[in-house]
């Protein structure tokens, strides 16, 4: 962890942007937090809203709350070694576009392929039970397309996301309700290893 | 070493087939939840046997199985018999008659030469006192559950008019999902009463949308095995395999051509646009039939081979359209309700099984081609993945019960319905087989 720190310092200091050092800081703080226990965690966590980028509010996504909860707007939070739940991507029924309060995520990501040419992520997009299968493949790929396109527009390559559709066929947490059919509406970007 | 695990992971799918294919349990079962108004009322009386060794077989039992599990006939119970004969001069048909029955099915099993069996029976119109059909089927020992059910098919057909599908089979896909990642993922034939369950493939990554050649004898299906959408086509028999498209993107909803030279696919090439294509498999030739930014999914094919159905939102919500299979434009089939997909044409090429958004609820429904009207014949609330029996009497689809996939029957005119309950796994998208040739 520490290494990847490191080469994540290495790279953003060669593009030398204040972002980027900003970036930094923020990986050597949740770097320091990954040790510590939950409680140290939290209060570290708050020194980080003193930045400029907007703390880290807890969402109900991990409770099972995706489709109210509001997401992680932390941008040093992007990255390979970012937490599932900065890695994912929640969707309405039946609709493509990206939520508003998912744009910082996407946009922390993009910045972070955009200073490291070398990482490379796969975004999974899925859907939840109801309708066809198939149509459903449909439907994963097309937000799957709207995440590879917010992450292009924030300055990643192409030839840095792939995209897979799984459909309805690898659903996050089973249940046929409102809150597992949201939690199930969804892109993960997965960082390659 | 890279190479290794590579190909490790190509073949692994098949030696999983070796490993697992005896070994599997749990079979489904057949339960009416419905029937018609009034089903004729036969018997079928157990079979003879004067065999040295116990009875080899129930032919008369899996024949009255058969017969009850169509809706169309109340079979009598072994213990109201009130004779047993084996031979049709035996027959007394003022004792059936008195019992209100109107059919009765005697015959014996008869040991033959070199192992084998021969199965010999007789079906008479007890009002009539008229013998309608009189059959002898060979068999070997593991022939001979196939054997009785080409006899109920050949049965089913002289009281009905209508052939039997009874020995024909289903495919479908079981999967054992853990939360938030993988899990197992089996192919399974089966024959359509959920007897004889064999695993064809078995993966750790999603199986989807089997199809069956109009042979009977392969099918082609989507596998993720390479944490992608790859379409192959496996023969049954020999479980050989081969990849037939693996492009950039989705590679997805494989069906048949009627002659069994042509693929319909759905394919994005890599643009994260669904469209739907044709490939011949002998010539490898691509042929695009949409180029919409919509969603265009779900090819089926019209029983003449002429039109291609198919899923689309261009409208706003999934709609079934149909396009000429040689490419030209697409007209609109579906009109009724907010959502129609996932489009099965009848055998006989006059309707459409699709899922339709019932109040909310996805259900299976019948669009008559001629007449444009729809008939939702289900009443669950996540119905899917409709297939019809090749003689059109019946479709076969998904559904969900206490939170977990089965399969289900429902006739087509929504009268008569089965639960076929697995006992483990989600089982989903069955596909009936075309006819068993002989």
């Amino acid at each position: 962890m520490v290494r990847n720190a490191r080469q994540y310092i290495a790279g953003a200091v060669k593009s030398m942007s204040l972002r980027n050092v900003f970036l930094v800081l923020m990986v050597v703080v949740l770097a320091a937090c990954a040790s510590k226990n939950t409680r140290e965690q939290d209060e570290l966590g708050y020194g980080t809203q003193a930045g400029p980028v907007a703390g880290a509010q807890s969402s109900g996504v991990g409770q099972g709350d995706a489709g109210a909860g509001s997401a992680f707007g932390d941008s040093a939070a992007a990255g390979p070694r970012a937490s599932a739940l900065n890695r994912t991507v929640y969707f309405d029924f039946d609709r493509d576009s990206v939520r508003a309060e998912f744009r910082e995520i996407i946009a922390g990501h993009g910045r972070y392929l955009a200073a490291n040419p070398s990482a490379a992520v796969r975004l999974e997009g899925h859907a939840d039970e109801r309708g066809s299968r198939e149509y459903n493949i449909g439907l994963g790929e097309r937000r799957a397309q709207a995440v590879r396109q917010a992450l292009l527009l924030q300055g990643a390559a192409a030839s840095q996301l792939t995209t897979v559709s799984y459909g309805e066929e690898r659903p996050a947490v089973t249940g046929s309700d409102e809150e597992s059919w949201a939690l199930n509406r969804r892109v993960e970007i997965v960082y390659a290893p | 070493m890279p190479t290794m695990l590579k190909r490790l992971h190509q073949i692994l799918p098949i030696l999983l087939l070796f490993l697992v294919a005896p070994s599997l349990q749990a079979q489904l079962r057949i339960e009416i939840v419905g029937g018609v108004a009034r089903p004729m009322p036969v018997a079928v009386v157990p079979f003879g046997w004067e065999g040295r060794t116990p009875l080899p077989f129930d032919v008369a039992g899996l024949i009255s199985r058969d017969l009850a599990s169509s809706g169309r006939f109340e079979v009598l119970p072994v213990a109201d018999l009130v004779q047993r004969p084996t031979r049709g001069v035996d027959v007394d048909f003022r004792a059936w008659k008195m019992l209100g029955v109107e059919a009765v099915v005697v015959g014996q099993l008869l040991e033959g030469t070199a192992g084998g069996y021969t199965i010999q029976f007789q079906l008479f119109d007890v009002l009539r006192g008229q013998q309608l059909l009189g059959y002898r089927l060979p068999a070997q020992a593991a022939g001979l559950r196939l054997a009785s059910h080409r006899a109920a098919d050949m049965i089913y057909e002289k009281l009905t008019g209508v052939p039997g599908i009874f020995a024909t089979r289903i495919a479908y896909v079981v999967a054992n999902q853990k939360t938030g990642g993988s899990g197992s993922y089996r192919l399974i034939v089966a024959d359509a009463d959920g007897a004889n369950e064999q695993v064809m493939v078995a993966s750790g990554e999603p199986i989807m949308s089997p199809a069956w050649s109009p042979d009977g004898r392969k099918l082609a299906y989507v596998s993720f095995e390479n944490r992608v959408a790859e379409v192959y086509i496996q023969t049954l028999r020999s479980g050989v395999r081969e990849k037939v498209s693996a492009r950039a993107g989705v590679n997805g909803s494989p069906t048949w051509s009627p002659d069994g030279r042509q693929l319909a696919l759905t394919l994005s090439r890599g643009e994260g646009n669904l469209d739907i294509f044709t490939l011949d498999l002998a010539s490898q030739v691509l042929t695009r039939l949409t180029d919409q930014r919509s969603i265009e999914t779900e090819a089926a094919w019209s029983a003449d081979g002429r039109q291609i159905f198919f899923t689309s939102d261009r409208a706003g919500g999934p709609q079934i359209y149909r396009v000429p299979a040689q490419g030209g434009s697409a007209q609109r089939v579906s009109f009724e309700g907010s959502y129609n997909a996932r489009p099965r044409v009848s055998p006989d090429g006059r309707r459409l099984a699709v899922v339709t958004n019932d109040r909310g609820n996805y259900r299976i429904a019948t669009i008559d081609l001629e007449r444009g009207f729809t008939q939702v014949l289900t009443d669950g609330r996540q119905d899917e993945s409709p297939s019809f029996a090749p003689n059109g009497e019946t479709l076969i689809y998904a559904t969900r019960e206490a939170g977990r996939g089965v399969l289900a029957m429902v006739s087509i005119d929504g009268r008569v319905r089965q639960r076929i309950p697995a006992a483990a796994g989600d089982v989903r998208e069955p596909a009936w087989s075309p006819f068993r040739a002989n």
